[in-house]
């Protein structure tokens, strides 16, 4: 289960090396300064070109078919260094629709353009506050769309909105060119720098994808995608924490040296390595199309929120004041890690979930 | 751990594994199949009488294979499985819901270290006999005066000659008055405190020995002061190098805190797992415990469980592909003392005044037993290294924080 094949362990080298080269904290302030669409499209090309964006489409569609584990590893890399890009909504989020939903004519349509780095996806779900998938209202009689949707990651810059919302019965996807008539997109300036969108739909004309069990499936997939790239921000905010601990002195000491750190940093260090577990066991189940996916994706969602959560405070706090500075790194993934925590569902939503897959 | 045969096919295993469904299936007695009473465990040792013959049956069983240590060589009386083979067994095993054969501080913790420091007359000796459950051991480290600082223990033990003698007091020796060998931490040098120590064993019937139970918060009474006076010790009992103790005792020490981890500290094959506790004694409500609250933190708490068990999976994979993982024991040993306190005060929680009972007729068998767990579970992040040791241990040794200057 937790065995990488030498394929995945090429091109999780290959993701960091052009991550750490391209995409370090330097390049997400580069952003939030001068691009307003919250990434930077040559360098989504370049992602594309390496394969990343058709990671999991078949190579029928142009794409390399590597999985959700190799998936897995490319979004952990780049949470390293918080690198902005479509790769989750669009790669990962979008193409698995797609693929698990998708007609022939949609899938011909649709994946070579994300494979090629050429559309952007973005699945439009919450719809208040708070991720709440079994209270979509969102209408689509007669497959046109009215409604509101509320905080789309990557909605502001997609060219594809799959749209959840309910034709009399069950909740189901749509498809809708984010430019057709009825569709007002209003962007909205996020607190990750990376920007989101609320979405307004007035008769927007919609063609349906696949059935009601798509909807979980693919939330599924998104979580656990998520919770991936969540564990690679983790990941480097306490090993970065890490090294200050190592080089910081106060009172003639290394600050790493006091043991009210030292406890606290070990501590953190076994939240990682059981997230981490999780995660892995998640991004298996998919490629290993297991029957318990659901409860690995709210297992991993939750463990990966409350680990961020937990290091990205501390990452602060034991940095001290340079912790609040905006020069720092310790902000950026405070920043992201809150955005990134409420995205599909929040621990505590999970939580809720995983006991009522258990039954109680 | 043993020289297994090299990968083997799946052919090959899935023989492997039909050979031993279809053995257990005849050699594993129905009562050895049901739930463990709370004093149904067999430990063995030369004064061990079997409540139930089945018992002795189902241990002289699975002695007879080996498979009481599976993965020992079988010269040594173990089953000389490969870890695929042992993985089967356990699988098999679990199905059938067979009890443990034997449980065995000398399987876990003793003879994992005496196949790799002890010499080849003294594997020969007490491998097989720990493997039969002939021989019951106990673990004399900590003393007094040395708990967490493990390394500052004064037990003295002096070279007469032609034999040792040894002084001294140990505490919180688990099963020490049931024991008949005890694997000791002795001082064999005074002027030098970790490079002092030699690592010996002896028989808990030589004059001199004396064990006193302790009584604990939860009423058991599973820990002895022990005592040594002028207790005399043949020279080829000493287990590696003169003053080379520590290296080994730490090493034990590793097998201690993975033993303590895997088995997530007792529980049971039999238990019920914690929501439906929670549902009985708190009831339901379209579905969901009625107390939102504490089903939250149930939900939580299987989730950390959850973790645990993957995390010790990825763990067993590593080390298969050959990684080092010993620096994951620590890890391991703070994570179990966390969940199963956790664990028996949610039981105590949703079970209300119901697991407040001590004894007597007004409470169920399992309700008495509840809070006795919850009590029992505190000591949990002491024993085997208390957490604070162990976080300085991955702080230390896996995250590389230096000490004060």
């Amino acid at each position: 289960m937790f065995t990488l094949t030498e394929e995945h362990d090429m091109l999780r080298d290959a993701a960091r090396a052009f991550v750490q080269e391209k995409m370090p904290t330097a390049h997400l302030r580069a952003v939030r300064e001068s691009k307003p669409d919250g990434f930077d499209r040559a360098l989504w090309k370049e992602m594309s070109d390496l394969g990343w964006a058709g990671i999991l489409i078949p190579e029928e569609h142009g794409g390399a078919a590597l999985g959700y584990v190799g998936m897995g590893l490319v979004l952990e890399e780049c949470g390293r260094t918080l690198a902005p890009s479509p790769l989750h909504s669009t790669a990962l989020v979008g193409a698995s629709a797609l693929i698990l939903g998708g007609t022939a004519a949609q899938k011909a349509e649709w994946l070579p353009k994300i494979a090629a780095g050429e559309a952007v996806v973005a699945l439009a779900i919450d719809e208040s506050a708070h991720h709440a998938p079994e209270k979509i209202k969102l209408d689509a009689k007669g497959r046109a769309l009215t409604g509101e949707k509320k905080y789309v990651a990557d909605g502001h810059v997609a060219d594809l909105l799959i749209v959840a919302a309910r034709d009399g019965g069950a909740v189901t996807l749509f498809l809708v060119p984010a430019r057709a008539d009825g569709v007002t997109i209003t962007p909205l300036k996020t607190l990750d720098s990376r920007g989101a969108a609320d979405i307004a739909f007035n008769g927007a004309k919609a063609e349906p994808l696949g059935g009601p069990e798509l909807v979980d499936q693919v939330l599924d997939r998104a979580r656990i995608g998520l919770a991936a790239e969540m564990l690679g921000q983790a990941t480097q905010a306490f090993e970065t924490t890490s090294e200050y601990l190592k080089t910081r002195t106060q009172f003639g000491q290394l600050i790493g040296s006091f043991q009210a750190l030292q406890h606290r940093a070990a501590k953190m260090f076994v939240e990682l390595e059981l997230t981490r577990s999780c995660v892995l066991a998640a991004l298996a189940a998919l490629d290993e199309n297991r029957n318990d996916v659901a409860e690995h994706a709210s297992l991993a969602k939750a463990r990966a929120g409350e680990t961020l959560h937990l290091v990205s405070n501390e990452m602060v706090q034991m940095h001290g004041g340079i912790g609040m500075t905006d020069a720092a790194d310790p902000g950026l993934y405070l920043k992201r890690a809150r955005v990134a925590e409420a995205l599909y569902g929040s621990a505590s939503y999970h939580r809720d979930r995983y006991a009522a897959l258990n039954n109680f | 751990m043993a020289d297994g045969p090299g990968p083997q096919t799946s052919k090959e295993l899935e023989e492997f594994r039909s050979e031993t469904r279809a053995w257990l299936e005849a050699n594993c007695p129905a009562l050895m199949r049901t739930p463990m009473g709370e004093d149904d465990a067999v430990w063995g040792g030369r004064d061990w009488k079997p409540k139930h013959p089945e018992q002795k049956q189902w241990l002289d069983a699975m002695a007879s294979k080996g498979w009481t240590v599976p993965t020992w060589p079988t010269e040594y009386g173990g089953g000389g499985l490969s870890p695929q083979e042992n993985t089967i067994l356990q699988d098999e095993l679990r199905r059938i819901k067979a009890r443990p054969a034997l449980m065995s501080f000398g399987i876990w913790m003793f003879g994992p270290v005496l196949l790799e420091y002890g010499n080849e007359a003294q594997k020969k000796k007490y491998l097989p006999q720990i493997a039969r459950g002939e021989i019951r051991w106990c673990q004399g480290y900590s003393e007094p005066g040395a708990g967490s600082d493990l390394a500052g223990l004064q037990t003295k033990c002096e070279d007469k000659g032609d034999h040792y003698l040894i002084n001294g007091q140990k505490v919180w020796t688990s099963y020490a008055n049931e024991a008949d060998w005890i694997f000791c931490l002795v001082r064999t040098d005074t002027k030098v405190k970790h490079e002092g120590i030699s690592f010996i064993l002896f028989d808990m019937t030589s004059p001199g020995v004396e064990t006193r139970p302790i009584k604990l918060i939860s009423g058991a009474s599973p820990f002895c002061e022990t005592f040594f006076t002028d207790v005399k010790v043949p020279k080829e009992n000493l287990v590696g190098k003169l003053n080379g103790g520590w290296e080994i005792a730490k090493r034990l020490l590793m097998y201690e805190r993975t033993s303590i981890s895997a088995g997530g500290f007792g529980g049971g094959a039999g238990a019920l797992p914690i929501e439906e506790i929670a549902k009985h004694y708190v009831g339901v409500e379209d579905g969901k415990l009625e107390d939102r609250d504490l089903r939250a933190r149930i939900a939580a708490h299987k989730m950390y469980d959850k973790a645990f068990a993957l995390t010790v999976r990825r763990a067993q994979e590593m080390a298969k592909a050959g990684d080092n993982v010993s620096h994951m024991a620590s890890m391991f040993k703070v994570a179990a003392a966390t969940m199963n306190q956790e664990k028996t005060e949610l039981i105590v929680e949703a079970m209300g005044n119901r697991a407040l009972g001590w004894s007597g007729d007004g409470f169920t068998k399992g309700e008495i037993l509840a809070p006795r767990a919850m009590l029992r579970a505190k000591g949990n992040s002491i024993e085997g290294g208390t957490t604070e040791v162990n976080l300085n241990v991955v702080a230390k040794r896996v995250l590389g924080l230096r000490d004060h200057q």
